[in-house]
Parts: structure tokens; C-alpha cells; sequence
């Protein structure tokens, strides 16, 4: 199981705007520590 | 909230960061990202370094990528790999292989907290010692090897993608997987010696297409660095946190000292300081102007409008610095061809930004921007003191730097 | 109190024992939460709310993981996240399981 995940595209996100309740934020995120941009 | 939005408020340290330990190297490739060649006199000491690492350590910084140059060239490479390690700063170091011999591949592979990535850029000699030069390829097969059989796990192997080795990325993946190997590709940008051969080996709009394609039909357990946040815009996000991290989550300290946004922008425009100042480099990071700057909520300027600007975030700004373009427009490689008509519109009055940080052991022949000859000359040795770097306010004055006398 | 089935892995997630931040994970305070670097599976995380940072580190504290997530204050509504969020940082190896002998505390492998 893991907590990563692909940011959203303005493709994927739903284009509603929805009153039904707040999606919950993942309280982790992992991230390869080779995915930052900027280090070679 | 999304975590770009976090990194904003700027970080208390880096999350990692490249340290490029000295400009000499026993190579000479094409596309060199910090044009190396030669040792630069002024390099940090043995001492200096590691007062650079106990600064890392009390910062908390995870992990180092020592590079260079070709880092191991240093005498004292080693000493400074333990030390690091040694006081809780991991090490990843990318080097050519050339010293990688079956002991120093033993040593390795008794050693704890230690990444080795070798770079290659062609699954064979004759695509690969075009840009890295005669023997290279036989110097990282070597040290693969060596690796191998010193029970060394899961070495890394980088590869720079260009024009002619994008057919190979199966052969590449092939090569990985026979050493035991991962596999990471990266972006050719503009910079060092990269902006003298970019318009004849940066990947076309159909390989940039062919190579998002195969990241996402066979990209798995490839790494990136996170340097095709700009292909996002082709439609699902690749993994990482496509962001540029110059100054934000990431930056450069150089063989000198000099602290830079990014490895790829050593240019005086993207200097924040220096490590010999006081308050060494962390206060370089938690104060300087230029990073105060870059930690700015981007606006996106010219992409604001376009709709896919939450994907790729108008790409890499050392692509569009060393291409001339404004960095709040596209980036020259946008997948919608909207830096095209920039790249175009560009006269041979363009002013193209050089950086004057060039240890390179030939330098380029002055050539119209158009002639396909990479043709450099030796340099003539000389003992006069380094040139002067112009007040990075007044870059355009022609009086920049120089001191007029008081009359 | 949960019933639990008598050969339930060692490595599973369970919530009503104690646990600590592992040792080979180094936590780094930022403002938004915290970074976490596991040294030996170099993965990097991020914990997002300063309330996960408080439950990660006083994990060792408290007799189980339940009593750590009251007295970091989480609200009722927001458990079933956290305790999902926790489990997976066990996966990850960024806390561990502490087991209690009597009268000492040891580690478990």
C-alpha cells in the first residue's frame, strides 16, 4: 500500500462544483527522493 | 492543500541538493551541464568540505548528490564520502566509473547510506562515445560490472536523453536489469556546454511524445529526477512532484562555494552566495534574495491562460534562460509548440545569456548560431586572476562592474 | 476491546499496541508538517498536519496508538483518516511496533 500518488490533472478533476463534502486530503504523501526537479 | 502551495513558505533546508565537488574531470562531454574540465584553483578544501557537511548535518539535510566534474578524481573523495556519511548525511555521487575498480567497488558495497549512479548516455559504444567521448562506455561498463560482483546493491544508471539515443530506451532498460541496475533518464538542458550542441541533440516533438509514451506504458520503477514535468502536459502527470525545486526544495553549492538555484543555472543570474560568507550556507538558503525570490507564488505569467499550466507548471527555467526566452513564457520544449514562434522570432541580435563559469579543457570557436560544428579550441593556460563577474543588477549596462574614476 | 484473531502477523497494523518512531527515520519539523527520510529504504514522505507530526513522535509515550492520537488532539471525525494514514506508515517501516517485557522495554526485530 502506498500513500503516493499522481497529481491531478485539470483533465481528471471533476468539473462541478460540488456541495457534497470536502474529498479528504491524504495525510501522507511519498515521494521518490530521486522526484525533485533540480538535483542531477 | 497541494504541497506546492506548502514549499511556498520555503523549507527550513533543502530536501536534498547537488554539491558539485570539484570542475575537473578525465572526460569531456558534449553536453556537460557545468562546462567541466579543468580543476578550478580556488576549490573548496578538504577542511571546507567538511564544514559544508557539519552545516548539512545540523540542518538536517537527508542526503547529498556529490557530482562534479567527475567527482572520485578527487584525492580525498573518499575521505569526504565516510565523513559524510559518518555524520548522518546520506550520499548519492554520479561519476563516469573511472575509478571504480574491483576494490574500491568492495569498498562500496560494505558501505551503508551510499547511492553510486553511473551516467551513460547510448546502450552501445557508438551512440554513447559521440557525446561522452572515446572509452567511456567500456569505463561504465567496467564499473557495472565491478559493482556486480561486488555484491554492490542496485546501483543507478543515468542516462541524459537525446536525439540519438531516444530509440534506445528498451536497450537501456535491458542494461539495467543485467547489472541489477535502476534505471534513470533525464533532460538535456541548455546549460555549460549542453547550450553549445542543444539545437542538434535535444529530442524532436515527436521523440519528446515517444518518450512520455514509453514512461508511461513502461516507465515503472524508471526514475526521472523529476525533469519531464514539462511532458505533463501531454495529459496524466508522471511521478514526481513536477515542480521546478530551484531554490524551493533544492539547489547547487559548486566546487568554489558558490550556492546556485540549480545545477543547471550556474549563471550569475541564479547565484545566491557563497558557503566561505558568514553563515556559511544555511543562511545562504533561509536568506538569501535570490531564493526569497523564486519562493514567490509563481503566477505563470504568459501560461497563465493555458489550460494545462497546473501540469507542467511552465517547465524548466534553465531551458528557458539559456534559450533566450523570457522565463515567464513557455519553455522552448512546450508540447503545445507554444515557445515556438519565441525560438523563432529570435534574430542573431538576440542576446542568449552565457555563463562565464567555463573550466572546460577547449572552448568553443565563435560560430553562427545555425552552423552544426561544435568546434572548440584548446585553452591557452594562464595564471591571471579569475575574470571579474558583473553586478548581476546591471546586467545590461555596458558599464556593469566597472569602476569609473572619481573625478 | 477488539477481538483479534490469535495468528495475526507480527507485522500488521494494530492500533491498540505500542509503537515508535522507527530508528532508521530521520523527521525533519517544517510548517506545514514534517519531512521523513527512511534511511534504509530511502523513501522520503511527507506527514501533512502538524497533528500526524505530534501523534509520529509521541507514539513512544503512549501505551498504544489510539491514546497518542487523544492527546494530540484529533478530532473524533478525523480518526478513521489518521488511522488509515498510520497504517500505512507502518507498511513504510516509519514506525514499528515497541514490544513491553516486564520491567524492561526492548525492541522488536
Amino acid at each position: 500500500m502506498t500513500f503516493w500518488r499522481y497529481p491531478m490533472t485539470p483533465s481528471e478533476q471533476p468539473d462541478i462544483v460540488s456541495e457534497e463534502p470536502v474529498v479528504e486530503e491524504t495525510l501522507v504523501e511519498e515521494v521518490s527522493i530521486d522526484g525533485m526537479c533540480g538535483v542531477y | 492543500m497541494k504541497l506546492t502551495d506548502h514549499f511556498q513558505h520555503g523549507l527550513n533546508s533543502p530536501i536534498c541538493l547537488t554539491w558539485e565537488l570539484t570542475y575537473a574531470c578525465n572526460l569531456a562531454c558534449v553536453h556537460c551541464l557545468s562546462s567541466s574540465g579543468r580543476r578550478d584553483p580556488r576549490e573548496l578544501s578538504t577542511a571546507e568540505c567538511k564544514a559544508v557537511v557539519d552545516e548539512l548535518q545540523a540542518m538536517q539535510v537527508f542526503y547529498v548528490n556529490i557530482g562534479g566534474g567527475e567527482p572520485t578524481v578527487r584525492q580525498d573523495f573518499w575521505e569526504l564520502l565516510d565523513y559524510s556519511i559518518d555524520h548522518n548525511v546520506g550520499v548519492k555521487f554520479s561519476t563516469n566509473g573511472i575509478k571504480l575498480d574491483a576494490a574500491r567497488a568492495a569498498q562500496l558495497a560494505r558501505t551503508d547510506y551510499v547511492d553510486v549512479q553511473i551516467s551513460l548516455d547510448g546502450a552501445t559504444a557508438s551512440v554513447n562515445d559521440q557525446v561522452r567521448g572515446p572509452g567511456s562506455y567500456h569505463t561504465a561498463m567496467r564499473a557495472l560490472e565491478n559493482l556486480a560482483s561486488a555484491g554492490f546493491a542496485q546501483p543507478k544508471i543515468s542516462v541524459v536523453m537525446t536525439r540519438h539515443n531516444v530509440d534506445q530506451l528498451d536497450e537501456f532498460k535491458a542494461i539495467a536489469d543485467k547489472f541489477g541496475a535502476q534505471l534513470r533518464i533525464t533532460r538535456l538542458r541548455p546549460s555549460g556546454r549542453g547550450a553549445d550542441v542543444w539545437d542538434e541533440l535535444h529530442p524532436t516533438a515527436a521523440q519528446q511524445r515517444q518518450l512520455y509514451d514509453w514512461l508511461v506504458a513502461r516507465g515503472e520503477g524508471v526514475l526521472t529526477g523529476d525533469s519531464f514535468f514539462h511532458l505533463s502536459a501531454y495529459g496524466q502527470a508522471l511521478p514526481g512532484l513536477n515542480l521546478c525545486g530551484a531554490g524551493r526544495v533544492v539547489c547547487l553549492i559548486d566546487p568554489v562555494g558558490d550556492v546556485y538555484a540549480c545545477p543547471f543555472a550556474i549563471h550569475e543570474n541564479f547565484l545566491a552566495g557563497n558557503v566561505r560568507s558568514p553563515g556559511g550556507f544555511e543562511t545562504v538558503w533561509r536568506a538569501s534574495e535570490l531564493f526569497a525570490e523564486l519562493r514567490q507564488p509563481q503566477t505563470g505569467g504568459a501560461c497563465r491562460s493555458c489550460g494545462h499550466y497546473d501540469a507542467c507548471q511552465g517547465g524548466c527555467m534553465a531551458a528557458k534562460f539559456f534559450t533566450g526566452l523570457p522565463l515567464d513564457g513557455p519553455d522552448p520544449e512546450c508540447v503545445l509548440g507554444n515557445a515556438d514562434a519565441a525560438l523563432a522570432a529570435r534574430s542573431t541580435d538576440t542576446a542568449i545569456p552565457k555563463s562565464e563559469v567555463d573550466h572546460s579543457r577547449t572552448v568553443p570557436t565563435r560560430r553562427p548560431r545555425d552552423s552544426r560544428v561544435n568546434a572548440r579550441q584548446p585553452v591557452a593556460i594562464s595564471l591571471a586572476p579569475p575574470p571579474r563577474r558583473p553586478d548581476r543588477a546591471c546586467d545590461a549596462s555596458p558599464l556593469a562592474g566597472v569602476e569609473l574614476a572619481q573625478s | 476491546m477488539t477481538e483479534r484473531e490469535p495468528d495475526r502477523p507480527v507485522g500488521a497494523f494494530d492500533p491498540d499496541r505500542p509503537y515508535r518512531r522507527s530508528r532508521s527515520v530521520a523527521l525533519r519539523p517544517e510548517s506545514f508538517g514534517a519531512l521523513v527520510y527512511h534511511f534504509g529504504t530511502r523513501k522520503l514522505s511527507f506527514l501533512k498536519t502538524p497533528e500526524l507530526v505530534e501523534v509520529v513522535t509521541g507514539l513512544e509515550q503512549h501505551p498504544d496508538v489510539h491514546a497518542a492520537i487523544d492527546a494530540a488532539g484529533v478530532a473524533v471525525a478525523q480518526r478513521p483518516s489518521y488511522l488509515r494514514a498510520l497504517a500505512g506508515l507502518a507498511e513504510s517501516g516509519t514506525i514499528e511496533r515497541r514490544v513491553i517485557e516486564p520491567g524492561t522495554e526492548k525492541d522488536e526485530a
